[in-house]
């Protein structure tokens, strides 16, 4: 099986997959069409699909968000590409009010199956408009789902999940894992969503992570091993729903828990996940508190140095293992 | 693009009086039912025998009324906030619609929805919106749908000259104009965004005039006259049909305030009195009058038919159950 195929390939082939299988599925952005995408990953679908099912909008994200929701409100199944993340804030009501909220108002006589996807994350040095995470704030509004591939299986895995399921699906794609490249397995795999994954097996630490940070903290992972410091890796690959129940598993055998983010801290996902974990039965099975990496609470800074050094890395991660390690007295009193 | 090919407007002028009597007399009975059913909700407020708020289109009859009748089965049609005479008038069970305001767990909602959310999603009534301009976006994706699926449908989107002046306004009628989409945009313009004046609100002073801009067949209309509004609407709503969009301004008024609670303050009573003088029941009824249709009897006894109805609706939609409060967590997802 091809084992060196790119994470953007990979979303490109389940988006013409996707297409094929389903006549009333159609993707619908800015620049999409024959531009291919601001990040390339529609390159040729229109070309095969025509523009009636891979549309170039105007620049109207509310407009053309709603439109998809009133799509899927009658049965259809739009893919929307918001360019940059960023860009959301211009159809938050969109989202919030009316994606998240048609089915309970109405009393569960409307769903709205949508997936839209959107590039997030820092590490590009395109400063504070084009680089934030906004995952968290819908995270926090019930009736929507939140995905995060890891990796061009994940991508795969998770956009079939996100197609198959009946509600609005946020699906984020961190810009810097487009030319990231992983293997496929042999059959077509759907993810399940709101299943964490365990990547790692390790016994002194367990590390959280979701997107980009994951594969973020493997690297951290690696270089703990080579202090043999053996660390457990879980990919959450949905925040909302969010599977903590994997988690306190985890540090019911660790002990010790660190979660990673590109989020800023305050008010992230990563805060909400700690609470589960410490509000439950796990609580007793940590030795020591629980340690979160993310995310500077500022806006991200255009300078290459000044953004690294408020984003999570490898480093960081390492770090911050070290010193919830460092601290713990079950392991070195 | 942006300029429709196919010419929209059929160009036989329909008229009220080509219809049939029985049919004539329908418009005023739905007309009287919309504003029994308001005037009663206004009194129960006024009670305080319902909580929450509504927004009364009393009034505003002519244009749900005028529009709507030129529906053919599979339209849709988004609401507003000020929504009861869209959902009546689109063909909605006044007494599941009180049991929904009463909040009532045979309600359209299950009592989740209240005044401002009601919706029949499969009867093609895709929802009044507690956000102003909030459905416009989704009145263009179900016209969307029917493109795509080559279907001679059209989505009715109502919305109010509030909204005019939102974002998504100008998105969703320029995207609705370059993609072709069979959208009717009635724009009920009854001079007030709660105490703001259109006139203090819109540039350039007409809100038809934005329309045409965008390159869509758009026409002012007497908002108190079912007649003009029923003559616009057949030409602009069969012209959408299989085609793309049209915008019909209906020039209207509210009697009432903004919500249940309004002291009034930024209109005279004097203005308020101009426009009753001028209400399009009692044009209604004086036309049908004059073409020997309706006599006063006849009338009084159609007022009295819908007070009934309404009366039946909420006196029966009071003794239907709650909700079961587990129900309030569940349709969060599907
Ligand atoms: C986005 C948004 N802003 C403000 C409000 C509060 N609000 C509700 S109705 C209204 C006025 C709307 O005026 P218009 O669109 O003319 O409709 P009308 O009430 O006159 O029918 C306002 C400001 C809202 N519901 N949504």
């Amino acid at each position: 099986m091809p084992d060196d195929v790119t994470f953007r390939e990979a979303m490109t082939t389940v988006l013409r997959e996707t297409l094929a299988a389903d006549d009333e599925a159609f993707l619908l952005g800015e620049d999409v069409g024959v531009y291919g995408g601001a990040f390339g990953v529609s390159r040729g679908l229109v070309e095969e699909f025509g523009p009636e099912r891979v549309l170039d909008t105007p620049l109207s994200e509310a407009g053309f968000t709603g439109l998809a929701i009133g799509a899927a409100v009658m049965g259809m199944r739009p893919i929307v590409e918001i360019q940059f993340s960023d860009f959301i804030t211009h159809c938050m009501d969109q989202l919030v009010n009316q994606a998240a909220k048609l089915r309970y108002m109405f009393g569960g006589a409307a769903s709205v199956p949508l997936v839209l996807r959107t590039p997030g994350g820092a590490g590009t040095g395109a400063a504070a408009q084009h680089s934030q995470s906004l995952e968290a704030w819908f995270v926090h509004v019930p009736g929507l789902r939140v995905v995060m591939p890891s990796t061009p299986a994940d991508a795969q895995g998770l956009f079939r999940a996100a197609m198959a399921d009946p509600n609005p699906v946020l699906f984020y794609e961190h810009k810097l894992l487009y030319n990231t490249k992983g293997s496929l397995p042999d059959q077509p795999e759907t993810y399940e969503i709101g299943r964490a994954r365990c990547t790692r097996e390790g016994g002194d630490v367990t590390l959280v992570a979701a997107g980009l940070m994951h594969n973020y903290a493997l690297e951290a992972a690696e270089t703990l091993a080579g202090q043999n410091i053996d660390a457990e890796v879980i990919n959450l690959l949905s925040l909302a729903p969010m599977d903590s129940d994997r988690v306190c598993e985890s540090v019911r055998k660790t002990g010790r828990l660190v979660v990673v983010e590109e989020d800023v801290r305050t008010g992230g996902w990563g805060g909400e996940l700690v609470t589960r974990v410490t509000e439950g039965p796990a609580f007793y099975a940590l030795d020591r508190a629980p340690a979160r990496v993310a995310c500077a609470d500022t806006p991200i800074p255009y300078n290459k140095r000044l953004e690294a050094s408020i984003r999570p890395s490898p480093e960081r991660i390492v770090e911050a293992v070290t010193q919830v390690l460092a601290n713990d007295p079950g392991r070195y009193v | 693009m942006a300029t429709r090919n196919k010419t929209s407007a059929s160009t036989a002028a329909s008229t009220l009086s080509d219809l049939s009597a029985e049919r004539q007399l329908a418009l005023l009975e739905q007309m009287q039912l919309i504003r029994a059913f308001d005037e009663k909700v206004d009194k129960l407020y006024a009670k305080g025998a319902m909580h929450g708020t509504a927004h009364f289109c009393v009034g505003q009859e002519a244009c749900a009324v005028g529009t709507l009748c030129h529906r053919h089965d599979g339209d849709v049609i988004t609401g507003t906030h000020r929504g009861h005479g869209h959902a009546i008038a689109f063909g909605l069970d006044p007494y599941r619609m009180a049991a929904e305001l009463l909040g009532k767990a045979t309600g359209y909602c299950g009592g989740k929805g209240g005044s401002m959310h009601i919706a029949d999603v499969q009867a093609g009534m895709l929802g009044a919106n507690g956000i102003v301009g909030g459905s416009m976006g989704i009145a263009c994706g179900a016209a969307f749908a029917f493109k795509q699926r080559a279907q001679d449908h059209v989505a009715v989107c109502f919305f109010g000259d509030g909204a005019v002046q939102e974002g998504i306004f100008n998105e969703t009628l320029n995207l609705a104009s370059v993609w072709q989409l069979p959208v009717l945009f009635v724009c009920e313009n009854n001079h007030y965004a709660m105490s703001l004046s259109a006139e203090k609100a819109t540039a350039g002073g007409s809100i038809a005039n934005r329309a045409a801009s965008y390159g869509m067949p758009a026409e002012a209309v007497d908002g108190m006259d079912l007649e003009a509004v029923y003559t616009a609407g057949a030409r602009l709503m069969n012209g959408c049909r299989g085609a793309g969009p049209a915008l019909i301004e209906t020039i209207t008024y509210r009697y009432l305030g903004h919500s249940k609670s309004d002291a009034n303050r930024y209109r005279t009573r004097e203005e308020i009195a101009e426009w009753r003088a001028n209400d399009p029941i009692e044009r209604y009824i004086r036309t049908l009058t004059e073409r020997g249709l309706l006599d006063d009897e006849r009338s009084q006894a159609l007022v009295e038919a819908a007070a009934d109805q309404v009366e039946q609706a909420f006196g029966r939609a009071e003794r239907d159950p709650e909700p079961e409060l587990s129900s309030a967590l569940e349709d969060v997802y599907a």
